[in-house]
């Protein structure tokens, strides 16, 4: 379990001084995920490297499992720093060392027999499943593979935080899949309190238990996944859907943007919504999704129902919200969008991206 | 031999040193000169590389940042590296008497030699330390290692082949500063071209000695690059 308290980080003194982390407060329970997403420049890399006190914070604390480390001297930090396990972009490994000899590092530093060390790497190696790559050097790894080796590496001392600093970041979809779904098996073997800390959107509906959003230096908006991805009015939960290219409604049809506002939306709303305005409803782009046992996604759905509140109402009825698209630019939706550079994530640009 | 001649002595009309006489003269001078690196290259290497170290992680963003004491270091180090070998070697004329109680001889030449190369190797080995990724260091410093630690495997150890080959620069740089300081009188393969090869005219010794250095060099930079390719992973023959 961590929590981090008033956490502030301000790079420079006086006129100079950049509020990079502006008062967290953040709390991450054993056995829980919480992604932190957040533009590029937004704090991400500060608050790993405060968490984990490679930066010391300005003020404000990190507390694991009770204990205060932001105040502890260097070399008691160094002893303290072994309850957190980070796992960095690229892995970051020792290219001139095997696998095993990477993950066997910290045991090194903490003053571990040989032997001791051995069985242990061998442990972990099993368990990032790589017992067969023991031997080979990082240039022989596959990127996922030396992501694994940094995971393992990071669990070598048996901390009760996992800190992960866009360690998915570069690698192939299915790679990150891989990646993701060891990080949730450690996290229930382990019971460890993970802070996944990423740019990606669509990361985090696979990995996160909860999510946060910062901006700027300050958390702007932070819950469960479920709740977020079933609430409306939440920015970060519309962030996280997967962007869709609706089709065109036809000739006499208006689009409607469709978005899961309750936990209880019935499986079947689509009929349901259809009968309520006894029209048949053109599903033109949806993507549904499990998010811990419970339906959340995003649709545009076209009709020819001319009363907008009507239609409001039908899929009011059944936990949705409906917003009529501008049909001016539905046929706009016929083109694929080309994906930002950089995943949007404030309010104002995705409700520009919802419109366009 | 160990007489330098004054030059206005030199006449045109002495003979070229036989072919048969050559390894007498040339096997002695080669020791010297193996001596003398020798001898440089193991001070450099252990008063280089901690000035290296202590460059790296004093400068921004270092394991122990101290712009002050950078600063000076730093400044020391460009005096050392600024001033040509010949300049340097007799300005410290002496101390290094004071150090070896002599101004001729290898015991002599070690000394503005070693304080040439100290400098030298400390940029050489600071380049190769920036090389290694800031995030390795972080990875050791999460891994729990302590300063020291963490300079051994994740600094130097990363950095270990490209040292080898900053070794391998260096080790010829100090045989060329051996020929030069052979200009005092320091003995070695610089001495023996300079009395016999430029100011006795002697073409033989001056031709054996140019291949002797040109083959010297070359041993070093194939035992450094073999160092190099042994060191590095993807390089080994597997
Ligand atoms: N050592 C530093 N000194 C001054 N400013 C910094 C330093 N490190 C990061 N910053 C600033 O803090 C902001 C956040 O950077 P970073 O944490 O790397 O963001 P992210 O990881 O979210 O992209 C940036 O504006 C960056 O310029
Ligand atoms: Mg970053």
């Amino acid at each position: 379990m961590i929590s981090l308290k008033q956490l502030t980080k301000v790079y420079g003194r006086g006129p100079d001084a950049v509020t990079v982390l502006d008062r967290l407060d953040v709390e991450v329970a054993s056995g829980e995920i919480l992604a932190v997403v957040g533009p590029s420049g937004a704090g991400k890399s500060t608050l790993a490297q405060c968490i984990n006190l490679l930066e010391r914070p300005t003020s404000g604390q990190v507390v694991v499992n009770g204990e205060d480390l932001s105040g502890l001297p260097e070399h008691r930090l160094r002893v303290a720093r072994r309850r957190i396990g980070t796992v960095f972009q690229s892995a970051s490994l020792l290219s001139r060392r095997t696998a095993a000899e990477n993950v066997a590092l910290p045991l090194e530093y903490l003053g571990v027999t040989p032997a001791e060390a051995k069985a242990r790497v061998a442990e972990l190696l099993e368990r990032v499943g790589l017992s067969h790559r023991a031997h080979h050097y990082p240039f022989e790894l596959s990127g996922g593979q030396r992501q694994r080796v940094g995971i393992a590496r990071a669990l070598a001392l048996r901390p009760s935080v996992l800190l992960s600093d866009e360690a998915t970041s570069g690698l192939d979809p299915e790679t990150t899949r891989s990646v993701v779904s060891l990080l949730r098996q450690l996290r229930d073997d382990l019971d460890l309190a993970v802070v996944f800390i990423t740019h990606e959107m669509d990361t985090v509906l696979h990995v996160a238990d909860s999510a946060a959003r910062l901006d700027r230096g300050r958390i702007v908006e932070q819950g469960r996944l479920v709740d977020l991805l079933t609430d409306h009015d939440s920015a970060l939960g519309r962030a996280l859907q997967p962007r869709l290219s609706p089709a065109d409604p036809g000739a006499g049809a208006r689009a409607w943007h469709v978005t899961y506002d309750s936990r209880a939306v019935p499986a079947d709303w689509l009929q349901r919504v259809s009968a309520d305005l006894g029209e048949p409803a053109a599903l033109l782009a949806a993507t549904i999704q499990n998010i811990g046992g419970t339906s959340t996604g995003n649709a545009t759905v076209g009709l020819v129902a001319p009363d907008a509140v009507r239609v409001e109402a039908a899929f009011a009825r059944h936990g949705l919200r409906a917003v009529l698209r501008p049909t001016h630019h539905a046929t706009r939706g016929t083109a694929p969008e080309t994906p930002p550079a950089e995943p949007t994530l404030t309010t104002t640009r995705k409700e520009a991206a919802l419109w366009a | 031999m160990g007489v330098t001649l004054p030059s206005a002595v030199i006449v045109r009309t002495l003979a070229d040193t036989p072919i048969a006489d050559l390894p007498a003269l040339l096997v002695p001078a080669l020791g010297e000169t193996l001596a003398m690196v020798g001898i440089v290259m193991l001070v450099v290497v252990l008063a280089g590389t901690p000035t290296a170290v202590c460059l790296h992680n004093m400068a921004p963003g270092g394991l122990f940042e101290n712009k002050a004491v950078y600063g000076v270091l730093s400044w020391i180090v460009n005096i050392g590296r600024s001033l040509p070998f010949l300049v340097l070697m007799a300005a410290i004329v002496p101390f290094t008497r004071f150090v070896t109680g002599t101004n001729i001889g290898i015991a002599a030449a070690v000394v503005p030699m070693s304080l040439a190369g100290i400098p030298f190797f400390a940029r050489l080995v600071e380049n190769c330390l920036r090389e290694v990724p800031r995030s390795v260091t972080q990875a050791a410093r999460a891994s729990g290692g302590s300063p020291l630690q963490i300079i051994r495997s994740a600094q130097l150890g990363e950095a270990f082949p490209a040292i080898l080959g900053g070794l391998t620069i260096n080790t010829i740089a100090m045989i060329e500063y051996s020929a030069i300081a052979g200009t005092i009188g320091a003995g070695g393969i610089g001495y023996v071209a300079v009395t016999y090869g430029y100011q006795r005219f002697d073409q033989t010794v001056m031709i054996a000695t140019v291949v002797l250095l040109i083959a010297l060099v070359t041993a070093v930079q194939l035992l450094g690059d073999g160092l190099v390719r042994a060191t590095t992973p993807h390089l080994r023959r597997r």
